[in-house]
């Protein structure tokens, strides 16, 4: 297109713009303030891999040798809400969301550019309350924060750490609807529903859960520090209040945000999968509308998390009834990812790479999902290292492998610059060889019936425990691998070009780094997402795109 | 530290072989899809690279596929839902006439209490071959009682009764695990489940005890004056509690609910709640003034005034104590009650069990 003749001279574009500590603190450019999400969650996920760390080395024998039972249970209570809160809720949404919702849909920003500077804010004042309640003494209650023991018997920072959860959930509230409303009143001539990328329609799907189901966190939040601090009556049967009611409250929205961890990983596939197959996605419909039906249904499911906690026969056959539900829209994606490769032309750089990886682990992560939809297997397995391993598999196998998927496919928009294959290709493999030793031991752990958050367990435990513990080392390096050669990239990386993998999409027609507002003319789309066909000339009698 | 690998659990109760049955199952079927998908995936990115599939076809789609790759799935996990809800009814439904073991969990203890008066910590005796019904109840916060070999697991929450059962099928030593996080020692919180020979247990069971569960209860109904009011006469303020436990009970708001565990406790910390049909709000409340294991034993009280084998005290000092019309089994209730309760319960249960596990 047009762009591709101005990108040969020298360009400003958002990166060289404007210099300065000041242009990056009070931008409102979607791209940077993406940039200073990618700065500050990276810096959390390397804080809750260390505490993963430790836990990990401590569970290296029986005996809880390592660390004192408090700091253990500090230890896996903060890897817990740094990973959730601080870099998963935020991950892809807040990163790739911010900076490719608005160049996919052809827009020059976000809907509320301000909002968007506000909402980092709002999330870096947040984790300063988490950060604060870490350094003074630590937090002890587990991520869940279930009652009574959070609002009257842990003697941890309790309030500052709720606080920090509380204020960085309008962080999230606030890049859902920018996302909502930007994909409704925002997008290029020509760009229709259908035409979109399944990366908005996740995306979209997303926003939907992070506005309606994060209100109902912030809620429960203030209600347990209420009681903490004022001792009123809420969730501790001693004060007249039900402990169930705090569980409920906690589940109807920590479910949904499971999938605000996933389904934007979900979206990256798509985009991952066609292009290095060259192929539309395949059943795009369907793909589409199976993100809108987890985010439905995934409101209807919460209460499986509490089939031993003493709810009803009939609530819990209820619950798992409809938790069966959930999974069929997942697995219909799996199929059209697979069935996209059919016919494809497929080539293996990094990012698919990781895209197959997702599709293995994801996979594990949703049918052992269905082992504990079962309510007669949750009964055994639910609160082991069975459930440690199946949300890890969703979690981290779908949510941060996505992640990192993203982060090389974009990489080069992003920065304009190419990051090296080999050390890329190495890393994917030891995330995903690294994952499974670490992971998968958990799931026979689990059904053994080795309990979660144990600083010491039985020695018939040990073994399985040490390959998790030789697994995770194994991840750390996968892990750490990227940090270093995207570094080095910045400096020395070849120059990527607008488009290095002949991608469709808007996103890839406009300069790499893009200039300041995206296009330089408002595209019009007169073609269907994932155009591979005229992209590659092969379509028959069509005008080339791109 | 290799020569410990076990990669399955024991298998120590009824219900172990129908949950490890439908676990199987569930292996297999991860196992095929994963495989499944594995393959193809495999399969197309050798068979379709770009050195030998230069050009990629376009495909839209197939609704046809779709609806087969919806319906299969959907076709696969009902079978599951029904597999699993058919054993989950088993094991959240105790068999009538099982035996009862009170459970009071605290930071980062377990205490037991059988009917026959035994107590322990952290190490639950219980007979094969016999069904074993726990009620369940926290001094603190949630804690979870959790024993793998026997695939049961539920939560003991503080202010309520929570139950669960078991039947247990071989004697030995199993892990007994809390699983509901509780604070510091949480991981300490863990004990044993003996499983014994039923005629070991019996043994077991009636050594050295200085009174049954009902017995201990009886003393309490009479040293917190529950005796002034719950007679057997028309003259009571408080309704009669013979024959009142499992037994339906009207309200004065006109609903009707079952007398249970859940029901007695709450009846005797907070009165007013639930009051019975006919009677006044006039009961205090015992909140803050009796343990749990003293509100375990009213329980067990008035269960056992249920089933005939306890019977109310010798009133003490009412003014009016000539004007009862049944009148107490004179000196010596309480110690004839002990002796009726203790073996009771093994009596009479041993005759329900056969029927019911059938």
């Amino acid at each position: 297109m047009e762009t591709a003749s101005h990108s040969t001279e020298a360009k400003t574009n958002y990166l060289n713009a404007d210099y300065g500590i000041k242009s990056w603190l009070l931008t409102t450019d979607h791209k940077r303030i993406a940039l200073l999400y990618l700065g500050s969650i990276t810096v959390f996920f390397f804080l809750g891999g260390f505490f993963a760390m430790l836990i990990r080395l401590e569970l290296l024998t029986p005996a809880g040798d390592l660390v004192l039972s408090d700091t253990y249970n500090k230890l896996f209570t903060m890897h817990g809400v740094v990973m959730i809160f601080l870099f998963l809720i935020p991950s892809i949404p807040a990163v790739f969301g911010n900076f490719l919702v608005p160049m996919m849909i052809g827009a020059k920003d976000l809907a509320f550019p301000k909002l968007n500077l506000a909402s980092w804010y709002i999330f870096i004042i947040g984790a300063g309350f988490i950060l604060y309640a870490i350094l003074t003494g630590g937090l002890d209650t587990g991520w869940t924060f279930y009652t009574p023991y959070s609002t009257t018997y842990s003697n941890s920072n309790v309030v500052a750490a709720a606080l920090g959860v509380f204020i960085t959930g309008f962080s999230s509230i606030f890049t859902g609807l920018n996302i909502i409303v930007t994909v409704h009143r925002m997008r290029a001539p020509g760009l229709t529903w259908r035409r979109l990328p399944l990366f908005i329609w996740a995306h979209y799907a997303t926003s939907v859960i992070m506005v309606l189901g994060t209100p109902v966190l912030a809620i429960t939040i203030v209600l347990v520090a209420l009681e903490r601090l004022f001792h009123f009556g809420i969730f501790d049967p001693r004060l007249g209040g039900d402990p169930l009611l705090f569980q409920h409250l906690f589940w109807f929205y920590s479910h949904p945000a499971v999938y605000i961890m996933i389904l934007p990983s979900m979206g990256v596939m798509s985009e991952v999968i066609a292009c290095f197959s060259r192929k539309r996605i395949f059943g795009y419909d369907f793909v589409a509308m199976s993100s809108v039906a987890i985010a439905v249904l995934g409101f209807l499911v919460w209460a499986h998390h509490m089939f031993v906690a003493g709810i009803s026969t009939y609530a819990a056959m209820i619950f798992s009834l409809l938790t069966f539900f959930v999974a069929i829209p997942s697995a219909v994606k799996v199929f059209n990812w697979t069935a996209t490769l059919y016919k494809g032309s497929i080539t293996f750089e990094t990012p698919m790479l990781y895209a197959f990886a997702f599709i293995g682990l994801f996979t594990m992560g949703g049918l052992t999902g269905v082992f504990l939809g079962a309510v007669a297997i949750d009964l055994h397995v639910t609160d082991t290292y069975f459930v440690v391993a199946h949300f890890h598999y969703v979690m981290v196998g779908g949510g941060v492998t996505g992640f990192l998927c993203a982060l090389h496919f974009w990489w080069p928009k992003m920065t304009g610059k190419m990051y090296p294959e080999a050390f890329a290709k190495l890393s994917a493999v030891l995330v995903f060889v690294g994952f499974n030793l670490t992971f998968f031991p958990q799931f026979v752990l689990g059904y053994m019936g080795m309990p979660r958050r144990y600083h010491a367990y039985p020695p018939e435990f040990q073994v399985l425990n040490v390959m998790s513990t030789a697994g995770a080392s194994i991840l750390a390096v996968g892990f750490l691998m990227p940090m270093i050669y995207l570094a080095w990239s910045l400096q020395y990386g070849k120059e990527a070009g607008p488009n290095p993998y002949r991608a469709a999409g808007l996103e890839w027609m406009t300069a790499s780094p893009p200039p300041e507002f995206n296009f330089d003319e408002t595209p019009v789309v007169t073609w269907e997402a994932y155009n591979y066909d005229e992209i590659d000339g092969t379509k028959k009698g069509v005008e080339v795109v791109g | 530290m290799w020569r410990n690998l076990p990669l399955f659990p024991a298998r120590a109760s009824s219900m172990a072989g129908h949950v490890d049955a439908l676990y199987f199952a569930l292996v297999a079927m991860a196992a095929f899809f994963t495989f499944l998908v594995a393959a193809l995936i495999l399969y197309f990115a050798i068979r379709y690279r770009k050195s030998r599939s230069p050009e990629a076809t376009q495909i839209h789609g197939s609704t046809a596929l779709e609806l087969l790759w919806t319906g299969i799935p959907l076709g696969i996990v009902m079978i599951i839902f029904v597999w699993s809800a058919v054993i989950f009814f088993m094991q959240t439904r105790p068999p009538k006439g099982s035996m009862e073991v009170y459970t009071v969990a605290k930071q980062w203890m377990w205490k037991f209490q059988h009917t026959e008066g035994q107590r322990e910590i952290n190490q639950l005796h219980v007979p094969s071959g016999r069904d074993v019904r726990m009620i369940m109840t926290s001094q603190d916060v949630i804690h979870s009682f959790y024993v793998p070999a026997f695939r049961i697991k539920a939560d003991v929450l503080p202010g309520r009764y929570t139950t669960t059962w078991f039947h247990a099928t071989t004697p030995g030593t199993y892990h007994l695990f809390c699983a509901e996080y509780c604070g510091t020692n949480h991981s300490a919180m863990v004990g044993e489940v003996v499983v014994m020979e039923p005629a070991d247990y019996d043994r077991w069971a009636a050594g050295g005890v200085d009174g049954s569960l009902a017995s201990a209860g009886e003393k309490s109904f009479q040293h917190y004056g529950c005796s002034m009011c719950h007679r057997s006469d028309a003259a009571g303020r408080g309704p009669n509690l013979i024959g009142v436990f499992d037994h339906p009970v009207l309200l004065d708001d006109g609903r009707t609910v079952n007398a249970d565990e859940s029901y007695i406790r709450e009846s005797i910390l907070n009165p007013g709640s639930k009051i019975v049909s006919g009677f006044k709000n006039i009961m205090p409340t015992f909140e803050g003034q009796l343990s749990e294991e003293e509100v375990i034993g009213l329980v067990a009280y008035v269960k056992a005034l249920g089933n005939g084998t306890a019977n109310y005290p010798i009133p003490v000092s009412e003014p009016n104590s000539g004007a009862y019309p049944v009148a107490p089994k004179a000196e010596g209730s309480a110690a004839k009650s002990d002796k009726t309760a203790t073996p009771q319960p093994r009596a009479t249960q041993a005759t329900p069990v056969t029927p019911a596990a059938k």
